[in-house]
């Protein structure tokens, strides 16, 4: 069992750490670099609400090891609001809209959204969507995250009796 | 921990990565995108020795170009295929069938080689590669060899592949101008899995089918060409042909099962719709084009 040597830049601070070679990302940022916002649902790839961004991918972090990170960067929920409390545009139409219930999933959502409004300014509703059946919520029906997607294309709203 | 404890190597060449598979003797898997061994670590039921990351091999990524044939680096993410302009103008359906993999998180890691390498059986890739004409090669220290893929796939998830292979490159032949582009697969939702799934390539030339390539997906225990059929369109005008009769054909040399998703009745069914329906959309719009 080898263990090594790695440097992670996490939301912009670099991150130094002795891992061993099983540990998963996931893991290593929640118990280790103390990142609990990326929530560890299913662990095996089906949920998505680990999703972080990785060197500006959507990736889920279940599926890697921390030591695949060495060198890269990294943006997790917590990297994202401003430092005044303001919300990034994900989170806010999320606010905005109902898009979270529980809350259990949304840190993999809002980072999915967020990974695809940095690589293009401004993705469509369809591209929105399409990325996120990558992602399993149990409480809202997925109505308001809808709306969330909409608001964010900037396409008007459907009524209330959707 | 979630997986059990293994030595991590991530090898800067594709020697040394021979190397390691070769000195674990069968005790080594070999790690791309990771979107299918990483839960398989997870819950243990795969307990490798040694895991061989392949991602830092920058050989292993490259796409070129020539000698009539399209070679595609193992670890080319699936998202970087579906962004590759060149290969989408060589190979749509190839792009279209990558479109159709897991979602777009998964295809951020996942690569083409995993899923080739890999040989699940409901798989869009291994399929539309097989379809397509395309062979893989294979490299050890014993040395090279190329296998077309129509000799690939044993059973599911049972490939040609040695223990101490490594796959180096995957070869498209180049299909000319006047190629139409099948693909259709039926999943109950988006990213997953196909119960029934078509993927192919018929080229007219002169009013006359002169090139079929044919595979399904989601149909047996490995994707599976449709030999009949291909067989059957050639030489045909494609005004004329018989979707219905060729889809009988194609239907023929598939060998479906039941699972807790569907019935091995439901999946000949569907599939033999599903083909006709290609292949009387798309034969005569390009005759009309």
């Amino acid at each position: 069992m080898s263990s090594h040597s790695i440097q992670i830049r996490i939301n912009g601070r670099v991150h130094q750490a002795t891992v061993e070679s099983r540990l998963l990302l996931s893991d290593f940022l929640r118990d280790e670099a103390g990142y609990t916002g990326v929530h560890v649902g299913c662990e095996h790839g089906v949920c998505g609400a680990c999703t972080v961004i990785v060197d500006g991918q959507a990736v889920r972090s279940c599926l890697m090891l921390a030591v695949q990170a060495d060198g890269c960067s990294i943006t997790t929920v917590e990297g994202l609001a401003a430092a005044d409390g303001t919300l990034h545009p994900v989170q806010q139409a999320l606010r905005d809209t109902h898009g979270l219930q529980c809350g259990f999933c949304t840190p993999g959502i809002v980072m999915t959204l967020a990974a695809l409004r940095e690589a293009q300014a401004a993705p469509s509703e369809e591209r929105m969507l399409a990325a996120l059946s990558g992602h399993l919520c149990r409480c809202t029906g997925y109505q308001g995250i809808r709306r969330a997607v909409r608001q964010l294309a900037g396409t008007p709203a459907e009524s209330a009796h959707e | 921990m979630k997986p059990a404890a293994f030595d991590y190597y991530a090898p800067s060449s594709i020697e040394e990565a021979c190397r390691l598979l070769s000195e674990a003797g069968g005790g080594a898997t070999v790690l791309a995108g990771g979107q299918t061994l990483m839960p398989l670590l997870a819950l243990r039921m795969s307990q490798p020795f040694i895991v061989v990351d392949i991602t830092r091999i920058a050989a292993l990524k490259t796409v070129t170009r020539g000698d009539g044939c399209t070679r595609i680096g193992p670890t080319l993410r699936q998202n970087e295929l579906i962004a590759h302009a060149e290969i989408g103008r060589a190979l749509p359906s190839l792009v279209t069938a990558a479109r159709h993999v897991g979602h777009h998180q998964t295809r951020n890691r996942g690569t083409v080689g995993g899923s080739i390498a890999l040989g699940e059986p409901a798989a869009e890739l291994p399929a539309t590669a097989l379809a397509l004409g395309a062979s893989v090669e294979l490299r050890s220290l014993r040395g090279t060899r190329r296998v077309p893929l129509q000799d690939f796939y044993f059973g599911p998830y049972a490939t040609a592949l040695e223990p101490d292979e490594l796959l180096v490159g995957i070869e498209f032949p180049d299909w000319p101008a006047g190629t139409s582009w099948l693909f259709r697969e039926i999943a109950q939702r988006p990213g997953d899995f196909a119960l029934v799934g078509f993927s192919g390539a018929v080229t007219v030339q002169d009013g006359r089918i002169s090139r079929a390539g044919l595979a399904w997906f989601g149909m047996g225990p490995t994707p599976i060409r449709a030999r009949q059929a291909e067989a059957a369109l050639l030489n045909q005008n494609p005004e004329q042909i018989d979707a219905q009769a060729i889809a009988q054909l194609a239907i023929a040399d598939t060998a479906p099962f039941d699972d807790h998703h569907a019935s091995a009745e439901y999946r000949r069914t569907v599939g033999r719709r599903l083909c006709a329906k290609l292949l009387s959309e798309t034969l005569p719009a390009r005759q009309a084009a």
